[in-house]
């Protein structure tokens, strides 16, 4: 028989305003097993702890109901303050009487009964409750950075530089991601090779730091502490250890027909390539389906010209198997395709450009050679249009609901270049709003009005005509004149909003890591724990999580490496004790719960078994406690009930059902 | 008949198995019941006809524990079963020898009554090597005689085939006995209004007298121990018999069977109050198939059921 | 006191919710003070997957007038595949309740994630008033022994 304790928080006002704190505590006496009861203005203070502790220590009590926030906040607070005071943690139970009950009811009649209610589901439980104990887990001393953007490379530096092994996997033949696409960076317009390249070269020669490019991760098992992944280590056809990077194959190759990737299509690059200069590693790949060799079977020019001999057509794509004991994500974003939008004319006129490919543009390295020029006729243009919130900020559904974040200010950064390189270049500016919070971001575009004369229009891009004589007639508003604009330009530009990478779904699905409806990697908390994803052992690094700029995205790597390097620095983990159990003498042992397990944690042993005297052996499921995650899907397929979850048990859902039907 | 019995005796003589599983007289002629026969003598006992209704495939998770092979005679949709609970790991196909006898339809006493049959002493025409097309019936009152198929299960009038999905050999000659829809009597509950239909199972399910019969005939519902019988949901005592085990056993059950279930209509034939339990097991059968595309519990050799499998775009639970 | 007839059916509901996201998007609608009918309590599941047909009929016979089912919207599952299984099992049974005369509006999955505390709110108001639409369930206590 329980001696049950119910401590019933005013949370302040939050509670005790619309919830008779006083009533529930008296009403919890009447429940079964309970002992004692109390309310007190702040549960989790260190005053209310102090009063669970000496109600354990002076009624006996076995198990703890607390009335309060949601357990999500605080059930770890009250189990530790149970552990100290001398009862097992698992016997405390929460009943939510605050986020589901005082702040979405108005009526203190109503709110009161049904906190009583919840109070009561939760000493149905309590009852029910058995003292449970963590198991240990091991830590791989190994960590994995998924995407070798500046937010992949910043957190694998960190984490190497604390003395951490990392491995980086970047999916494209170099590491560097969208920062090495960039021409200048706001606020300061430091050039973003400079800034990057550096970096990429000193993880590339960081000796706890190993890059696999061309890479991608193609399965993880395991959980925190101890995940093992499969990486693909794509064909490159090119030995990395014989290649010396000189560049002859390239020259070479004659399929010359490719949309180069890395300058977003507006050129071509060959079969054989590094996708830029300071590539790192600089070792090229064949791409395989342009490549005439593989196509045809003729050519071979580039190991013809070779002096190394590192061409290697029958490479192929390998599969490394590492354990890591914590993995961070940093998929970064890509440009939104801009189908749904076809009254700007992207797809009909090249004149009308991403700011992705006006960064092109505008580098020295870029398929202009850093001219501003358009691109269907070479000629420098004379006004230029850009468009904000292209898919950012929409209320339907062409484009994506959220802001992203970055396109205010890299659009003052191209027009304020613009004027100052072309001050001979007229520069208008559509925006909805301008947003500019961040350290210096105002200034910057207040230059760009003020000290550049760009001229800023409130109101939106309604179409883009191409005109007969190449020209581009732009239809806009201005609502702060509110008058309808009619502007020919030579070239338009669109802020096009940024959505995560593509391949962000597959890697959450393999990580269990949960994401929002946009794709966006969710944090295990919003405000207080935004580097974690809920999944334990996996963190969160860059876009992948939210848009956001560089300074942001490298303080997001930091907090992320740091994080991962709290959990590599533990020894042993404590793993979460509810966990499947099978009751061997109930187990037909017919495998439908190892069919549904997403963890492989059951498995099936021929075991000796005294069911009441029957002496026989039985093939009976056994649950892996260091697997199991605790999600039950077994327990329900089991027909017998003989799989049950710890802490969340058929006999506890099964009083809570009662208590509230009561 | 003597076929089965001659192979029988083969088996058990030359050491191949240790004992038979069938059908023994009963003490009227037309309740034939299952049984072991350990010996060539016993074999005078073995009966297999048209009454031979019973599904000897869930004996054979016991006769799986004991020492040697089990010849074990089973009909084509006995075989689902088996095979099921093959994938199951509950039976061991290594301790079977499995005779596939042939199968041209079941009988239920019942229709004789309805028909106006009474007094039964011996039916003709029900042999395995007869055509049955026409059962000739003794009775009391003299001679009569009805066509074989109205004197039919219902599972019979719904046959899943005549093929066995495992044996080691085969003996006699199947019919195809199919000449009704399988889902008929689910669509026309279906159409109902939810009145109509509380009505309905509430008749049925109200002639329950919790025998266990169907449970204890279900090869699918072969669990060591039911959770009907164990406390393990059950907060409240068990000597309530207001409890909850006592209420929503027949959807339990039949949810708990659903994909596993092989539609061999036992707990139907067993049910001494005639209740059509089929009914519940038919209805999961049909919304799988329906929303999970065609399956059929006990083929092929996937081990996992339409329950413990997902497809990404399943339908949502809102829009059937 | 007497019952007064035209006073309020006020039914009952359980509703499950996967810890991970739908319990976290209640606390969400709770701490954006989205209200819904007090009629609504919450059971903590850690995944829709754990949701047994046990509970569900056990909540009818005890006197339930509505149960609803939330997880993770499909895809987002915290332990990958769950909700999968779930919708599934409560597909089935949810059928299955309908043809035994126990009306489809009475049971309900809705997938909301953590973030969407709007649309828990929302969920819970509409099948509140579809309950009370409906009225008092009386066709899951004993099927067996009505008459």
């Amino acid at each position: 028989m329980q001696r049950i304790g119910v401590f019933v928080c005013h949370c302040g006002s939050n509670i005790a305003a619309t919830v008779d704190v006083k009533k529930v505590a008296e009403m919890a006496l009447m429940e079964q097993g309970v002992v004692h009861a109390e309310d007190y203005q702040y549960m989790c203070s260190e005053a209310g702890q102090a009063k669970i502790a000496q109600a354990i220590a002076e009624k006996g009590l076995t198990g703890i109901v607390v009335c309060s926030c949601s357990p999500r906040m605080h059930e770890a607070t009250f189990r530790t303050c149970a552990e100290r005071a001398g009862i097992n943690p698992y016997m405390v139970e929460i009943a939510n009487i605050r986020e589901h009950c005082s702040w979405i009811h108005k009526d203190i009649e109503e709110a009161t009964k049904k906190a009583v209610i919840l109070m009561r589901a939760a000493v149905a439980k309590v009852n029910l409750n058995a003292p449970l104990k963590p198991g240990e887990s091991r830590v791989t001393k190994r960590a994995l950075v998924i995407g070798g953007g500046i937010a992949g490379i910043q957190t694998a530096l960190d984490i190497a530089d604390a003395g951490y092994p990392v491995d980086i996997v970047e999916k494209t033949p170099s590491i560097g991601g969208r920062m090495s696409q960039l021409d200048k960076t706001f606020p300061t317009l430091d050039c973003s090779a400079c800034i990057l390249t550096p970096k990429m070269v000193e993880a590339a020669a960081h000796e706890n730091i190993n890059i696999y490019t061309y890479s991608e991760v193609e399965k993880v098992t395991g959980f925190v502490g101890d995940f093992t992944v499969d990486i693909r280590k794509k064909a490159r056809s090119v030995d990395m250890d014989k290649c010396t990077g000189c560049g002859a194959c390239q020259e070479k190759c004659p399929s010359k027909r490719t949309p180069s990737e890395f300058n977003r299509g507006l050129n071509n690059r060959t079969a054989i390539y590094t996708p830029f200069a300071q590539a790192i590693p600089n070792v090229p790949v064949i791409d395989r389906d342009a490549c005439i060799k593989f196509k045809t079977g003729k050519c071979g020019l580039c190991s013809t010209v070779c002096a190394a001999g590192a061409i290697d057509y029958e490479q192929k794509d390998e599969i490394i198997t590492e354990k890591y004991g914590a993995i961070v994500v940093a998929t970064g974003f890509d440009v939104i395709k801009l189908d749904n939008y076809d009254e700007y004319a992207y797809s009909q006129s090249k004149d009308v450009i991403t700011s992705l490919e006006l960064e092109r543009i505008m580098n020295a390295a870029g398929p202009t050679k850093g001219h501003l020029e358009r691109l269907s006729d070479g000629k420098a243009p004379k006004n230029i249009v850009f468009v904000q919130c292209v898919g950012s900020r929409c209320s339907d559904n062409r484009g994506k609901s959220y802001c992203s974040k970055i396109c205010c200010m890299y659009t003052a950064k191209h027009a304020m270049l613009i004027r100052d390189k072309y001050p001979d270049v007229n520069v208008t500016v559509f925006y909805i709003d301008v947003r500019t919070p961040g350290k210096n971001f105002d200034e910057f575009y207040r230059r760009a009005v003020e000290e550049y004369g760009v001229n800023y229009v409130k109101g939106q891009v309604g179409k883009v005509c191409p005109e007969p004589d190449g020209s581009l007639t732009v239809y806009g508003s201005d609502l702060i004149d509110n008058k309808q604009l009619k502007i020919s330009a030579d070239m338009v530009v669109l802020a096009a909003a940024i959505e995560p990478s593509e391949s962000v779904r597959k890697i959450a699905t393999m990580l269990t890591a949960s994401i929002d409806t946009n794709n966006f990697l969710t944090e295990a908390h919003p405000k207080l724990r935004p580097v974690e994803s809920p999944t334990a052992g996996v963190f969160l690094s860059g876009v992948c999580q939210g848009p956001k700029d560089i300074p942001e995205t490298v303080s997001q790597a930091g907090a992320a490496a740091v994080k991962a390097i709290g959990l590599l620095a533990k020894d042993k983990l404590m793993t979460n004790p509810c966990t499947a159990k099978s009751d061997e003498l109930l187990c037909n042992g017919c495998s439908q719960c190892a069919n549904v397990c997403p963890y492989g944690a059951i498995s099936y042993e021929e075991k000796q078994v005294n069911d009441h005297g029957i002496r026989e052996t039985r093939r009976v499921a056994v649950v892996n406690n260091a697997l199991c995650q605790g999600c039950g899907a077994c327990t329900v397929t089991c027909p017998s009930g003989a799989m049950d979850l710890q802490g969340f048990s058929n006999r506890q859902i099964t009083a809570e059902v009662d208590a509230i039907c009561r | 008949m003597q076929e089965l019995i001659n192979r029988a005796k083969e088996l058990l003589s030359d050491g191949t198995v240790a004992r038979v599983l069938g059908w023994r007289r009963g003490d009227l002629p037309y309740n034939p019941e299952p049984a072991y026969f350990s010996d060539e003598a016993s074999l005078s006992e073995f009966v297999y006809n048209g009454f031979c209704g019973a599904n000897l495939s869930k004996y054979m998770i016991e006769a799986s524990k004991l020492e040697g092979k089990t010849l074990v005679f089973l009909k084509p949709c006995d075989s689902y079963s088996f095979k099921q609970l093959m994938k199951e790991h509950r039976v061991d196909r290594g301790k079977a020898y499995i005779v596939g006898v042939g199968c041209k339809g079941k009988l239920n006493m019942d229709r004789f009554n309805e028909m106006g049959i009474k007094n039964v002493l011996d039916v003709k025409g029900a042999e395995l090597d007869d055509t049955c097309d026409k059962l000739i019936i003794e009775t009391l009152t003299g001679e009569k005689t009805c066509e074989y198929k109205d004197a039919m299960l219902e599972r019979c009038h719904v046959c899943k085939g005549k093929e066995h999905v495992v044996y080691d050999e085969l003996i006699g000659d199947s019919a195809d006995t199919v000449d009704a829809d399988r889902f008929a009597e689910v669509e026309r509950i279906e159409a109902m209004s939810p009145e109509e239909k509380f009505e309905f199972f509430r008749g049925e399910l109200s002639k329950c007298i919790r025998c266990n019969a169907c449970r204890n005939v279900c090869p699918a519902c072969s669990c060591r121990k039911c959770v009907f019988d164990s406390t393990k949901f059950d907060s409240a005592q068990k000597a309530n018999v207001d409890s909850f085990e006592e209420k929503m056993f027949h959807i339990i059950r039949a949810f708990h069977v659903a994909g596993r279930c092989t539609d061999c209509g036992e707990c139907s034939r067993v049910c001494p109050q005639g209740i059509p339990l089929h009914l519940f097991n038919r209805k999961f059968i049909k919304d799988i198939n329906t929303l999970y595309g065609d399956f059929t519990a006990g083929a092929g050799d996937e081990e996992r059921t339409p329950l413990t499998s997902f497809t990404f775009d399943d339908a949502e639970p809102g829009t059937i | 006191m007497p019952i007064n007839e035209n006073e309020e059916f006020r039914p009952k509901i359980v509703a499950f919710c996967c810890n991970w996201c739908s319990y976290a998007g209640a606390d969400l609608a709770g701490s954006c003070r989205l209200g819904y009918p007090a009629d609504v309590k919450i059971i903590r599941v850690p995944c829709s997957c754990r949701v047994n047909p046990m509970f569900i009929l056990r909540a009818f016979e005890k006197g339930a007038d509505g149960v609803i089912m939330c997880g993770c919207h499909p895809g987002d599952c915290h332990y990958s595949t769950g909700n999968y299984y779930a919708r599934r099992r409560m597909t089935l049974l949810f059928s299955m309740l309908d043809y035994i005369g126990v009306e489809h509006g009475r049971t309900r999955v809705e997938w909301v994630s953590a973030a969407e505390g709007v649309k828990f709110s929302q969920t819970m108001n509409e099948f509140v008033e579809k309950i009370r639409s409906l009225g008092k369930n009386v066709r899951l206590g004993d099927l067996r022994c009505r008459n």
